[in-house]
């Protein structure tokens, strides 16, 4: 008892940071609980990346294989994962809730008949976990009953787990799949492309509200700082309605939540459920034309300006700085 | 197409949430309750499929008396009709989804829509786990829906990007903010929603486990960022954050 299953999401042959924050809360739980902590990579190929897992400290690492693993579909996915944590008799299956944790680990616990607690900040040394609740305004411990449970971590909460000195067997299992039950077909991927870092891995996030105005002065006023910074660029969802960037750039209680080390928010008011999405950052930077705007109940460093001004002078100030 | 839509009464978006001083739950005076804004979007999708194709909106809701108030202003904006599954009890989300599942089972309707997430408890669980108790595909995060005979196309919101995925009806879909603006419910509307049927099922007279798995022990209000200063230039702000912040 107390084995925990990590599900070690990857893409494009990599996993993101995210998927080692998975890995960090498995291995703190798995030692709260006195049990090992087990990492599964599935995909019609998984071994690279089995390896690449095996340098982060759990005890094995599954190469879950099957070709309806090929590309990340939910019914699939649940199914093969289900298997797994049965047959490895662990207590606790966890993932990051990344879209794919978000859309896979519920499926996962509705198979497993296992309660499920979503988007967790703490494992407490009692069995308990916490998650927010109401955009962040309420804190709930949670307890979670029967032999199998089922977690998302949140991850701005944990760490990025490190390369340990040992190096785990990987083990190879072909993955338990009913293909005759699966009802979802892949049809295509479109990516935002952009050459920043990911929003959710950034030191730097830059964030545009709707005091920008337009997807043009995004471009044109905004970029040049997010660029100079080396920073991830993101949005309040009021931007992302008006059309002015994609939508996976929304910040807050319904979008992506960051905590990078610098977090700036640009002609964003402060609603609650963007401060859902940021609140948790190291440093926050306002700069907003109105001193009430509530932004700035939050913010370390607060500059009431026009933003057009602003922000160009802040590109070339920063690149001084750099340069200096 | 016939379609299924459970919906969610949560306090309003606007309203500031309390955690009541003992732990046990928010302060509920001077809440206004409303649709869960993902639930609006989905009965505007539901009805944006049925005035295309014709057929039949159903909402549900498993909760109590009081929340008939959301089934009738879904009504009012123009569902068909409602059924309220009457429980005073605190269901988690695998026992609500249970149910809903239960009720799809005897509706057996071709779609069921909901939202992705209640802005209360923010679980994103119900839709995912009603799909797999129904064996059904599910598309999460919708940002567009389209038919061609029994095939649902679906564009979702994921990480870096927007993922398509098909599947053939019957299935489920989870709304995301970008696939419609909901509509409001008119006058005649409303008028009309006080004659539509309203039907009221006791939760436990369904044969569905509820007793929860998931407890909630405790709430506390989570610790409060304090605000910090006013800079006066920009230059300014770039040199606090290098030299005190040493943020870059
Ligand atoms: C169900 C639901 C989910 C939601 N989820 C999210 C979410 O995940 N993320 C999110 O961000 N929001 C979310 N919201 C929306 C949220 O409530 C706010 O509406 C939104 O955050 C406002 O965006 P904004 O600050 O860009 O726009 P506004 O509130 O309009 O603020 C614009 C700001 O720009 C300032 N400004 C204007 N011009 C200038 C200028 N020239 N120079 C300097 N400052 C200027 C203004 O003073 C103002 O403070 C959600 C709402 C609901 C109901
Ligand atoms: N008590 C309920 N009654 C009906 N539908 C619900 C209920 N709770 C949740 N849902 C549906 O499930 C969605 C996701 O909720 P949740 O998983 O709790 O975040 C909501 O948007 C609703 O569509």
């Amino acid at each position: 008892m107390g084995d925990v299953l990590i599900f070690a999401e990857h893409q494009g042959g990599h996993f993101p940071k995210t998927t080692l924050t998975a890995v960090h809360a498995g291995l703190e739980l798995a030692g709260k609980r006195s049990g090992k902590a087990i990492a599964v990579v599935a995909g019609d190929a998984p071994e690279a990346i089995a390896t690449e897992l095996a340098k982060y400290g759990t005890s094995k690492v599954i190469a879950l294989e099957h070709t309806a693993l090929r590309n990340y579909l939910a019914d699939a996915h649940a199914q093969a994962l289900a298997a797994l944590a049965k047959k490895e008799g662990v207590e606790f299956v966890i993932a990051t809730a990344t879209a794919i944790g978000k859309d896979l680990f519920p499926r996962l616990a509705a198979r497993l008949g296992a309660p499920m607690a979503s988007e967790i900040v703490t494992i407490n040394d009692d069995g308990t976990f916490v998650r927010p609740m109401y955009a962040g305004n309420a804190l709930a411990t949670v307890e979670l009953e029967g032999p199998i449970k089922v977690l998302t971590v949140r991850g701005t909460a944990f760490d990025a787990a490190k390369p340990a000195d040992s190096t785990p067997p990987i083990e190879r299992q072909a993955a338990e799949i009913d293909a005759g039950a699966l009802k979802m077909e892949f049809v295509s991927f479109n990516a935002t492309k952009s050459d920043r870092p990911q929003l959710t891995e950034a030191r730097i996030v830059v964030s545009g509200g709707r005091g920008l105005k337009s997807g043009e002065n995004f471009k044109t006023v905004l970029e040049p700082l997010v660029d100079e910074m080396g920073a991830a660029m993101g949005a309040s969802r009021a931007a992302v309605d008006a059309g002015f960037v994609p939508n996976d750039l929304q910040v807050g209680q319904t979008g992506k939540v960051v905590a990078p080390e610098l977090y700036v928010a640009v002609g964003i008011s402060g609603a609650i459920q963007h401060l859902a999405g940021m609140k948790d950052s190291k440093i926050i930077v306002a700069i907003n034309k109105d001193e009430e705007a509530p932004i700035f109940n939050v913010a370390d460093y607060g500059l009431v300006a026009d933003l057009f001004k602003a922000v160009p002078e802040m590109a070339a100030e920063v690149k001084r700085l750099k340069h200096s | 197409m016939k379609i299924l839509v459970p919906i969610k009464r949560v306090p309003d978006p606007a309203t500031t949430i309390r955690v009541l001083p003992d732990g046990s739950g928010i302060a509920t005076d001077n809440v206004k309750w409303v649709i869960n804004p993902f639930c609006e979007i989905a009965i505007e999708e539901a009805l944006r499929i049925k005035e295309k194709q014709t057929g039949e909106v159903i909402l549900l809701t498993v909760g109590q008396t009081t929340w008939q108030e959301q089934l009738r202003t879904g009504l009012a904006m123009g569902a068909d009709r409602a059924i309220l599954v009457k429980t005073d009890a605190a269901l988690d989300q695998l026992a609500i989804a249970r149910i809903i599942a239960k009720v799809a089972g005897d509706e057996k309707p071709d779609l069921v829509i909901l939202g992705k997430q209640a802005i209360d408890d923010d679980s994103n669980q119900v839709g995912q786990i009603v799909a797999e108790t129904l064996a059904w595909p599910q598309a999460t995060f919708a940002s567009k829906v389209e038919f061609a005979g029994d095939k649902c196309t679906v564009i979702r919101e994921v990480d870096g990007g927007l993922e398509t995925i098909a599947f053939k009806l019957p299935g489920l879909i989870t709304t995301d903010l970008r696939l419609n603006e909901p509509r409001y419910a008119s006058l005649p509307g409303i008028m009309k929603a006080r004659k539509k049927e309203l039907k009221e099922v006791a939760a436990d007279s369904l044969g569905v486990d509820l007793a929860p798995k998931l407890k909630i022990k405790r709430l506390d209000a989570p610790p409060k960022r304090q605000a910090g200063r006013k800079v006066a230039s920009v230059e300014e702000l770039v040199q606090v954050l290098h030299t005190e912040a040493k943020a870059i």
